[in-house]
């Protein structure tokens, strides 16, 4: 998968899959990525948490699908687009990042990467590793321990 | 089945997840989780003893009401716990026979009539029915539209000369005609309420001992639409504060198996004293073997009813003439 480039040094080169989020271009890890699907007959889940979408069969595989525009506080997608999701696997578990557009795999060096500027809107800062400065843009780097990490489901009260 | 996901599991009321045979995930109910659930609700109706003690002042208590129109744009309501079930029946399936509307309904003919007289039923498309089932019976009021279902303090402002409609109360901000279902009930059968036939004219006071939240709030909605006042406890230590705050009850239904004081040690200390003395007292228990049953008659109940038949209990509350003299 690792494209050659003709940046690479001996420095580590990284791989990312870029997903659209709210017009934000993040990257998660490519070691990180188990799946990229389009995401059919989302179930809801009452009383969970808002940044539960829902689960979903992927394969035989009950996927808990995290809708990561409700993590970053960004309100709701337009449903006029066929839901986009990232693949990953945590403690043994499936989840599925519900995301707004998929990209392509970037191959970035690690002389590009910066950790997390002051000026990071504070949203993305929740979620971040740190940023490459591309050319026309910024790409933030997910930490995807950060992302699962919200609010536990409160207990029946 | 599999288990919930780890995030899931914090919430009690699913045991686990499973596919389909079309691939799609259900979540599947724990209902020992939803006991819980209620379990929490009801703590609200327990407040009913500070409640009892401010005839004055009650507490509001909120209902759940089914909202929804039939003829015209009004709001109408109806209480939900009234309701068994919400259908959606195919319009063709309603047919006329014997001058009223009949569908063929979980295997038997159940009569259907719209909420509002002059309203015709759908005749393709399908009709949303609110289904009320009593004992083995059941009938469906049609109405035009199920809009939302809505927690509301249930405050009848206006009383109605409309038969049918208790009054008007507001819901979700909007004027809502309560619906007496009753009243279309007893249309569609007429011998609906019986069960209300020995009612006497003045309310009965009726006190609920349980300490499962599942049968109180199962059995309050049911003993107050047959005409009881009901109070609910969850302990015999509650319900004897109350005896000794001077409360008088002329209907007593408790549960047997409880933890404290059991109903057996509740039977013989309302029989003992004066003030419940006279009280018609009806054990309800989960286990009602000849046994158990001679035990709660000799503790000094009047009847017992197995709460798999649930549907004696009325008649037991009322089989023989409630004595009186308790009145306050």
């Amino acid at each position: 998968m690792k494209a050659p480039t003709g940046h690479e040094t001996a420095s580590a080169a990284n791989d990312f899959v870029t997903v659209t989020i709210g017009n934000q271009l993040f990257g998660i890890d490519v070691t990180d990525v188990q799946d990229v699907f389009a995401v059919q007959a989302l179930t809801r889940v009452p009383l969970a948490p808002p940044e539960i979408g829902g689960v979903l069969n992927l394969r035989g595989r009950i996927v808990t699908a995290i809708d990561i525009r409700q993590r970053l506080g960004l309100g709701l997608r337009s449903e006029a687009f066929g839901l986009m999701a990232v693949g990953i696997e945590r403690g043994g578990e499936s989840y599925g990042l519900i995301i707004d557009q998929v990209g392509e795999v970037l191959t970035l060096t690690a002389d590009a990467f910066d950790p997390n500027p002051e000026n990071l809107d504070p949203k993305w800062r929740a979620v971040s590793k740190g940023i490459y400065r591309l050319e026309d843009s910024l790409l933030v780097v997910v930490d995807i321990d950060l992302l699962m990490n919200f609010g536990r489901v409160a207990k029946a009260a | 089945m599999k288990p919930v996901a780890s995030m899931l599991r914090d919430i009690p009321i699913y045991s686990g997840n499973t596919i389909l045979g079309d691939g799609s995930v259900i979540m599947i109910i724990d209902p020992a989780g939803i006991g819980a659930t209620i379990d929490h609700v009801a703590t609200d109706s327990r407040r009913e003893e500070e409640r009892a003690a401010e005839p004055a002042a009650p507490e509001r208590e909120k209902t759940a009401l089914l909202l929804f129109r039939a003829g015209g744009r009004e709001q109408k309501a109806v209480p939900l716990s009234l309701v068994t079930r919400l259908e959606e029946i195919d319009a063709e399936r309603i047919e006329a026979c014997d001058g009223r509307y009949l569908v063929q309904y979980r295997g038997r003919l159940m009569p259907v009539r719209h909420v509002n007289a002059g309203s015709p039923l759908r005749t393709q498309g399908r009709q949303p029915i609110l289904v009320f089932s009593h004992r083995d019976r059941s009938a469906g009021l049609a109405v035009d539209e199920i809009v939302d279902i809505a927690q509301e303090t249930l405050d009848i402002e206006l009383k109605s000369q409309e038969p049918g409609i208790i009054g008007s109360a507001t819901i979700k901000g909007h004027a809502t005609a309560i619906l007496d279902a009753g009243y279309f009930l007893s249309q569609v059968y007429p011998d609906w309420l019986d069960d209300a036939r020995a009612l006497p004219s003045e309310t009965k006071r009726l006190l609920l001992v349980d300490d499962s939240p599942f049968f109180l709030n199962l059995l309050s909605p049911l003993l107050s639409a047959a005409g009881y006042r009901v109070t609910t406890v969850a302990s015999v230590e509650e319900a004897l504060r109350l005896k000794d705050g001077g409360h008088r009850f002329d209907v007593i239904v408790s549960d047997v198996d409880m933890p404290g004081m059991d109903g057996l040690g509740f039977a013989a200390a309302i029989k003992g004293d004066e003030a419940w003395r006279n009280a018609r007292l009806v054990a309800f228990t989960a286990i009602s073997d000849d046994e158990s049953r001679r035990r709660a008659r000799e503790a000094g109940f009047d009847a017992v009813v197995a709460k798999s038949e649930r549907e004696q209990l009325l008649d037991a509350m009322i089989s023989e003439p409630v004595r009186e003299g308790a009145a306050a």
